[in-house]
């Protein structure tokens, strides 16, 4: 089976989601093609070429495709999709937008957020906010599906396979890019850091975020990450949101400081390796979920694990 | 200018769907249905829409079976003014339902089309793009701001490194996340007015269309469940259970 994959990347720099996602694609087939598509972007080629279990890289680059807008992408991947028994992408913002689109200009029922794949065309995926999972089997004779990168351990990285670059068909400009606003932060990025550290709203406010719970997640080399209601209240940036309809987040460890534990929040960290929650309740949900569960107050606890943590270090 | 959103009758997002204790399928015998979150949104985005006078029209539908008009009931209480529905006790896969609304915006000709980026009970998060695509519009997912002037609308989307803003010609697709506002809730002479509003119901086979499944569950089953684990009982057992225990800390 040949599997065309969808790398994800920010024009310099190729996401480690790639990686992931063509260890998902080596579950169907053995003859792997990554399509790198943007402007610029030759760095993030050499690095999906570099990648093991990748047969070729295609690269499209475009003023259309700088932003991956999913218009022109997704036009460009269609036209690219001839060859392929399947076409396969990183629950991203980037694949959730685009792929469905894939998958209706060839008339294919999307399979979203693969979890395991159990033949080629049997697919374990969460619904319900992973209360349960369904196995589907495809009837579509090409299969397109985005698959939650926390599921797939990411490919290494082996000798160069060949580049090849691909013409890009002009595209009507139906949407347009007007700005990005990056959050910027030096800490590790929430869906691939081995440590993180997530408040809600018993964080009470954006100053304490900075001034309680940060300092913790820079002592643990951790990411921060948060509740929808943390994000709501304006406390952090909605990029920082863990959850059924925000990050899904599988780290060794996740530190959930006065968050409750609804299921919406439990559906995006729940396979965490180890988790421990601190909230005052003692009855919250959180501590059905925890490995360890410490009941206090978090403006206590907090700041004396940071200084427990720093003493020891 | 008219606005259709289309909008799903959902388990109530506060419940924990289980299995029927035979494993034959879903238990939902019980469950409280309710609109798809994300959909409440969308017809709030649209209602303001109106209100504020940009929109002239605000016509809901739904793919799905006849209970589905009580959801549709609920829409027209928050103010849209006419709801249609498609008619199908199949099992709606959002390639399907796309189809459906495609045909819909073929007859209503709207300049926008909401919708929810999600539905809480499948959790495709497909819909949206592949009416987009089926169309041949121009999209903007994950909303947490729009903004309409004459045949433009801009659009702020919520990504994985923050946020992006986009400039869409009409007509267009636009999925609402969270933070694109908070529903109202019909009020009670609302909901009387709402009985009265003009609620159309359609068959598939009207449009030309069948309702086909391309994917075949051929299992459900609950997750493992995490084994309890312990409350401790100070930072200090904490940190020595992560280090010697967990082997999560150096
Ligand atoms: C459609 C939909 C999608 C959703 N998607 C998501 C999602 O992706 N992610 C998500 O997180 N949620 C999501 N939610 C929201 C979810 O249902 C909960 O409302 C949310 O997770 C609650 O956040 P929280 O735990 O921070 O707040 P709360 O439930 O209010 O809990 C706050 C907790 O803090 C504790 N606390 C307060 N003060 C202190 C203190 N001083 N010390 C210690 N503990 C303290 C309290 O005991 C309480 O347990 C979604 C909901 C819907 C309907």
């Amino acid at each position: 089976m040949s599997v065309l994959v969808l790398a994800e990347h920010g024009n310099a720099q190729l996401d480690e989601a790639t990686a992931r996602a063509v260890s998902a694609a080596l579950c169907l087939g053995n003859d792997i093609h990554v399509l790198v598509a943007g402007k610029g972007c030759h760095d993030v080629a050499l690095a999906a070429a570099s990648l093991d279990g990748v047969s070729k890289v295609l690269v499209a680059e475009g003023e259309s495709l700088a932003n991956q807008l999913a218009e022109p992408l997704a036009d460009l991947i269609v036209a690219q999709s001839g060859g392929y028994d399947a076409i396969v992408a990183a629950s991203t913002s980037t694949g959730k937008n685009v792929m469905p689109r894939v998958a209706a200009l060839l008339d294919v029922m999307q399979i979203s957020d693969v979890i395991a794949i159990d033949g080629p065309d049997l697919f374990r995926r969460p619904i319900y906010a992973g209360s349960i999972v369904q196995t589907v089997r495809s009837k579509d004779p090409k299969r397109v599906l985005t698959i939650r990168a926390s599921a797939f351990r990411p490919v290494g990285q082996g000798e160069a396979k060949p580049i090849e670059t691909v013409e890009v068909a002009p595209s009507s400009s139906l949407s347009t890019f007007v700005a990005n606003a990056v959050a910027v932060s030096e800490r590790p990025d929430l869906t691939s850091a081995r440590i993180v550290v997530s408040g809600g709203r018993g964080m009470g406010s954006a100053d304490n975020f900075e001034t309680v719970l940060a300092p913790l997640a820079d002592t643990l080399g951790a990411a921060l990450g948060a509740s929808r209601a943390a994000v709501d209240a304006g406390y952090v940036s909605n990029d920082l949101q863990v959850g059924q309809t925000g990050k899904i987040v599988a780290p060794d460890l996740y530190i959930a400081c006065g968050i409750s534990g609804a299921i919406q929040h439990l559906a995006g960290m729940k396979d965490s390796k180890v988790i421990v929650a601190i909230n005052k309740d003692a009855e919250a949900p959180i501590f059905q979920v925890a490995d360890y569960g410490l009941v206090a107050d978090l403006f206590e606890a907090v700041p004396e694990l940071k200084g427990t943590l720093a003493s020891a270090t | 200018m008219k606005i259709l959103v289309a909008i799903k009758r959902v388990a109530d997002p506060n419940v924990k769907v289980r299995l029927r204790s035979d494993g034959s399928g879903l238990d939902l015998a019980a469950v409280k249905m309710t609109m798809n979150p994300f959909d409440e949104i969308a017809v709030e985005e649209a209602v303001r829409l109106r209100e504020a006078g940009i929109a002239s029209e605000v016509v809901v539908v739904s793919v799905g079976p006849e209970k589905a008009t009580e959801t549709l009931r609920t829409a027209l209480a928050m103010g849209a003014d006419r709801g249609l529905l498609v008619r199908t006790e199949a099992t709606t896969e959002p390639l399907a339902v796309a189809k459906a609304l495609s045909a819909v915006a073929g007859e209503e000709q709207p300049a926008l089309i909401l919708l929810g980026k999600q539905a809480v009970d499948d959790d495709c998060n497909q819909t949206g793009q592949m009416l987009a695509a089926k169309l041949g519009w121009p999209q903007a997912t994950f909303a947490s701001q729009l903004t309409v002037n004459g045949d433009r609308a801009t659009v702020i989307r919520e990504v994985d490194g923050g946020s992006q803003t986009l400039a869409l010609a009409l007509p267009a697709i636009v999925t609402a996340d969270l933070r694109l506002n908070e529903p109202r809730y019909a009020s009670l002479p609302n909901i009387m007015k709402a009985k009265k509003k003009p609620l159309e119901e359609r068959q598939p086979s009207d449009y030309g269309l069948v309702i086909e499944e391309r994917l075949e569950v051929v299992r459900l089953e609950e997750p493992p469940t995490r084994a309890a684990g312990i409350k401790v009982k100070s930072v200090a057992e904490l940190v020595e259970r992560l280090k010697t225990e967990a082997g999560v800390l150096a």
